[in-house]
């Protein structure tokens, strides 16, 4: 038991790898994809593993880049999550995902529809529109960052994000951001843009699209492009008071929205 | 010891206020407000006179290398090669390198095969990994690809270079039913292969491993730069090879003047422009996660206290005095010089010299100074360290026939 309640596993898959979860509370199922930044425990899961199995992986190569010699592209993510379900005896599940994370967990719906019982894309990643191009994070002038990404860049959420819980844990934090980072644009560098448009069509769990009012990375105006290309049911909420981060700037009223959209 | 003039090839005259208006002279320095054509083919007239002037008064080598978007470096280091190919007779050319990642291992394997025929054998053929700012940045490559690539091109090169064609190639990123490159290199059994680096334990162990001549790229100088040359050899120690110094290369700024004084009279502008906006690079795209193996990225953590040369406060605080006494110049009176260059040469146990010796914003006819007194007053009195004990012809082309003129009676003239 770590000490915010989650318990920590070392899954073995089928193909070899090793799945490592954070999970917390009982329930039907739910999936939490990361973002770029790497896996945290914010408090949205806490609230989310009073109604749901919260499972929290983290994406593969995120502590040992090895691992990305088994992953090219998105289907190999997708085939991983199977592989996880499968070794968890899951049959389906909810997944909510966030940036990069969302970009994968819409991946996983249009892969496995039968597996996603209900989908929440929290300011995903994987469209693009030349007229509003996703910002780039990697290339941001450090400086710039906060105020890209957060409403509020002085705000305790920013700091969350963008600070090590402690100074003495500062080579620690670099480190883990360092390779999640790593982790996550071996998918997507140097534009997350890898034809997902073509497979939306493929999605047919209802699905949620929760967008921070002020995201500054990926503009609000796409919510409507994804909802577009999603068949299934959607639903588009926008947060106030919220950037890129929604879920860590506003998490109660994140954690609203998707209780209802999953009740 | 093997000499090389060595010219970065940078765009010559940047804005006084370079460095507090833009962020970075890499990848994305604004080519509109920057960078004149017209000036750039006067630099490149310039370039091309300058390496041909160090060729014909008996530098052991005259080479470039490569860098994109950027106000310090060159792109396109294997024409310029070519073009010394043509008009030079007897010299090394060094060409280090070609960033592997970013080309088609064919293109490369065929170039670098053309401009070793027309020199005669006269090849160095430099296989850099690249730079971020270079790879992922300005060719998007994936950041986790840049040491795969590196790998399967150094691979396929090298077969195509060695085997007998044609034969096929399944690789990760590249599948080729034909590699046939017509035609392989005069040298056999390949041109000498050198590696440049910053220092990482990667590259070491990989120079170690097959022979390969490692060049330590950096502008710290020779000074900053002995620790890590002692782990290089640590490293050719602990593989069981020998201590030949022509396996070790330095990238050195050198700027020779005919006194100590005159020398800081004419060039420490030069010096400090050069730090103030050569090395003004965005920390973004120097540290790209991704781009460094975990290994790496412990160690530079653990070294996280060390100043770079690109932290702003060691860039701003250079003067000729400090450049001195830091080891980032040799510089000053040939006697000085000289001294300097031995003296650093038996520290660091290196027969390769990279000599830096045109920097960015110094003027031609002080670039041409620069050479022509290194190569009166320098060159014949360094050029023997080693050569009673150690061969370099492992690590230095075949074709490449240096000392054969009588270079103290053609600067004469």
């Amino acid at each position: 038991m770590e000490a915010n309640g989650t318990r920590r596993t070392k899954l073995p898959l089928a193909s070899g790898l090793v799945a490592d979860l954070l999970h917390k509370g009982s329930g039907p199922p739910l999936l939490f994809l990361h973002g770029s930044y790497g896996r945290s425990w914010p408090g949205l899961l806490d609230g989310l593993a009073e109604k749901f199995t919260v499972y929290a992986p983290l994406s593969p190569g995120a502590d040992e880049p090895d691992e990305l010699n088994s992953f090219d592209g998105f289907s190999d993510l997708a085939l991983f999550y199977d592989d996880v379900l499968r070794a968890l005896s899951v049959d389906t599940v909810v997944v909510v995902g966030h940036a990069f994370g969302g970009m994968v967990a819409a991946e996983f719906a249009a892969h496995f529809p039968e597996r996603v019982s209900s989908l929440v894309l929290v300011g995903p990643l994987g469209l693009w529109m030349d007229t509003s191009p996703v910002a780039d994070i990697h290339s941001t002038y450090p400086a710039k960052l906060p105020a890209l990404l957060f409403a509020d860049p002085e705000s305790a959420a920013a700091a969350e994000v963008m600070r090590p819980p402690s100074p003495a844990q500062t080579g620690e934090f670099m480190l883990a951001r360092a390779l999640a980072q790593g982790a996550a644009t071996h998918f997507y560098w140097p534009i997350p843009d890898r034809e997902l448009k073509r497979r939306l069509y493929r999605i047919s769990a209802p699905t949620l699209l929760v967008w921070g009012e002020e995201d500054r990375v990926v503009a609000p105006a796409y919510a409507e492009r994804f909802a577009a290309g999603i068949p299934a049911r959607s639903k588009i909420v926008r947060i106030p008071g919220a950037g890129h981060y929604a879920h860590i700037e506003q998490p109660g009223a994140v954690l609203r929205e998707i209780l209802a959209f999953t009740g | 010891m093997k000499l090389t003039f060595f010219h970065m090839q940078g765009y010559r005259d940047l804005p006084d206020d370079f460095s507090e208006k833009y962020g970075s002279v890499w990848v994305d320095p604004p080519n509109d407000e920057l960078c004149d054509p017209v000036m750039e083919g006067q630099y490149l007239r310039w370039n091309l006179k300058e390496l041909e002037l160090a060729a014909s008064l008996g530098f052991d080598g005259v080479g470039t290398n490569e860098h994109h978007q950027n106000a310090y470096g060159f792109p396109m280091p294997n024409l310029t090669a070519f073009h010394l190919a043509a008009v030079t007779q007897d010299v090394a050319i060094v060409l280090l390198g070609m960033t592997l990642p970013i080309y088609h291992p064919m293109r490369v394997a065929d170039e670098m095969g053309q401009i070793d025929a027309l020199s005669g054998g006269r090849l160095v053929a430099g296989w850099p990994v690249g730079t971020s700012m270079d790879v992922n940045h300005c060719y998007g490559v994936t950041p986790t690809q840049t040491r795969g690539r590196w790998a399967e091109s150094h691979d396929l090169i090298k077969a195509a270079w060695t085997r007998p064609g044609p034969f096929e190639w399944n690789g990760k990123y590249y599948k080729l039913r034909h590699v046939n490159p017509w035609p392989k290199p005069i040298q056999k059994p390949h041109p000498p292969i050198w590696l440049a680096g910053g220092g990482s334990l990667e590259t070491f162990e990989l120079a170690a491993k097959q022979n390969y001549m490692y060049s330590f790229l950096s502008f710290g100088g020779h000074l900053a730069g002995s620790a890590m040359m002692q782990q290089f050899w640590d490293t050719n120690d602990a593989a069981g090879n020998d201590d030949n110094p022509y396996r070790g290369g330095f990238a050195q700024i050198v700027m020779v003047a005919d006194t100590d004084r005159e020398a800081e009279k004419l060039y420490e502008q030069h010096v400090k422009n050069f730090y103030m906006k050569s090395l003004h690079v965005a920390p973004q795209f120097a540290n790209t996660p991704g781009y460094s193996t975990k290994r790496s990225l412990v160690s530079a953590m653990q070294k996280m206290q060390t100043a770079t040369p690109f932290d702003p406060s060691v860039r701003k605080a250079v003067t000729w005095k400090t450049a001195i006494e830091s080891g980032q110049v040799i510089g000053g009176s040939p006697a000085t010089v000289r001294e300097q260059l031995l003296d650093a040469s038996k520290k660091l146990r290196v027969g390769n010299w990279i000599l830096l010796m045109q920097l960015q914003s110094m003027p031609h006819e002080l670039t041409n100074y620069n050479i022509r007194l290194f190569a009166d007053q320098v060159l014949p009195h360094v050029r023997d360290l080693w050569d009673d004990r150690y061969d370099a012809s492992p690590y230095w082309p075949s074709g490449a026939k240096r000392p054969v003129l009588d270079h103290r009676a053609l600067t004469a003239k």
